[in-house]
């Protein structure tokens, strides 16, 4: 227990700052995530054929190639990227991207292409009816979308982010390979200068039961708030 | 482009891709049957089977595949007692210890698939072989366990896809699979892009055979 303290005795404080971290990059990638489904949705369910074909490639690819080989991309060829197009700006020097900018965005794609699936499925199964009456009624596409669609879809899509939650927030223990200090990394450091592996990555294990815990709790409140009225 | 890199990889990659199939086939067959025995403990009417079936699979969904791989490799061999048993023969090569966390972790996902495939099974089909004077234990078998399989096809396919990924985080223990095949080609030559291209697109076409393979069980299978 004493390896817990808080201070520098022990590694409490560290882990307590590190589960932040994790929180904190679930959430961005969530988001980005969230991003990305909202460019890529709309290009799935188009009837135009060529953006299909965009949306589903996307889709296809990020949940077809495992998490740690996005991260790789990302880490080695995020800054890469960010000095060629500096350097179409003049500018030449070394850029070197933040772990955590480089990790959510790449947690975040990933969380997006799930996330695309939900909402696009999510869209398909309201009525067809509910996009007739709300035209013949004569409202208007973004208001029909807004206060006809999204409340509906929202309900049916819950449950299935709720998955996609837990997904990214257990993927966000990859980008521990690219020294960002999350709880995965912090573990790792805790258990090397102790050596003692087997408590420090059980507490891991502890800490993300306790993260997978208390969101499901948060997460059954919306559903059933959403869910009134059904 | 560097075209000339991505065909010099391509057989490495190609080579370590045997190493991933051979994990990940490994890890689904133990698994399959962790899978179906605690689906059984989860279906029995015993409270501490039951509960113990319950906090397994709650334990091994609720945190990432990398924690579970690392308190295998790195925890266990700081227990005296296994070090000085012959589980040390097993977990001291970052190979089993791999396919052990594999297999528990599918296992948990497997026995929650399952579960459910036999939960959907209806009442009628077992009260017809009851009736018919079949032992319970031939309806099990003969009855459930076959509409079970064909029930959790869809899912299990998934599950399948979702191991095939899993296996890339036996690279943090030091294995050449796939993914650590193209970590060491991308760290040697700076070129993410290109290495990326390669291994997603075996990873790509594994996937796509595998989805295939199981749309052909499932129209085999249809009744």
């Amino acid at each position: 227990m004493e390896l817990l303290a808080f201070g520098k005795t022990g590694w409490g404080d560290e882990l307590f700052y590190a589960t932040l971290m994790t929180i904190a990059v679930s959430i961005t990638a969530m988001l980005i995530g969230f991003l990305f489904a909202l460019i890529f949705t709309p290009l799935k369910l188009s009837k135009y054929k060529s953006l299909n074909v965009i949306g589903n490639f996307y889709t296809t690819v990020i949940r077809g190639v495992p998490e740690l080989l996005v991260i790789y991309l990302f880490f080695f060829g995020g800054s890469g990227a960010i000095m060629f197009v500096a350097s179409m700006f003049g500018y030449y020097e070394y850029i070197e991207i933040n772990a955590f900018i480089t990790g959510s965005f790449a947690i975040g794609i990933i969380s997006g292409a799930y996330s695309t699936e939900v909402f696009r499925g999510a869209i398909q199964s309201i009525d067809k009816g509910q996009f007739e009456a709300s035209k013949v009624l004569g409202i208007k596409k973004h208001i029909q979308f807004y206060k006809i669609i999204l409340p509906q879809m929202l309900r049916l899509a819950i449950p299935n982010l709720s998955n996609v939650w837990q997904i990214t927030l257990k993927d966000t223990s990859l980008i521990s390979v690219t020294g960002l200090v999350e709880i995965m990394r912090q573990s790792y450091i805790a258990a090397g200068s102790t050596r003692d592996p087997l408590f420090f990555y059980s507490f891991a294990a502890v800490l993300y039961l306790l993260l997978t815990f208390l969101s499901m709790k948060l997460i059954n409140r919306l559903e059933i708030k959403y869910s009134r009225g059904f | 482009m560097d075209l000339e890199l991505m065909i010099n990889s391509f057989p490495k990659l190609l080579n370590a891709t045997v190493v991933t199939l051979k994990l990940l086939s490994l890890s689904l067959f133990f698994g399959l049957f962790i899978g179906l025995l605690f689906a059984v403990m989860r279906m029995s009417t015993n409270l501490i089977l039951n509960k113990f079936a319950y906090g397994y699979s709650y334990l091994f969904r609720g945190t990432p595949l990398l924690v579970q791989i690392f308190i295998i490799y790195f925890g266990f061999g700081q227990i005296e007692f296994i070090r000085e048993s012959f589980l040390w023969i097993i977990l001291k090569e970052p190979y089993w210890c791999a396919i052990i966390a594999f297999a528990l972790n599918t296992g948990a996902y497997t026995s929650e698939i399952l579960r459910s495939a036999f939960e959907t099974i209806k009442k009628g089909y077992i009260e017809a072989g009851k009736s018919l004077g079949i032992s319970s234990k031939i309806i099990f078998y003969k009855i459930q366990i076959p509409i079970a399989i064909r029930q959790s096809l869809p899912a299990y396919g998934n599950e399948i896809i979702l191991m095939l990924k899993g296996t890339s985080l036996a690279s943090t223990v030091t294995l050449m699979d796939l993914t650590g095949v193209a970590k060491y080609i991308i760290s040697t030559t700076f070129k993410p892009i290109e290495v990326f291209i390669v291994a997603g697109s075996i990873y790509l076409f594994m996937t796509f055979l595998i989805h295939n393979f199981i749309k052909f069980l499932e129209r085999k299978y249809n009744y």
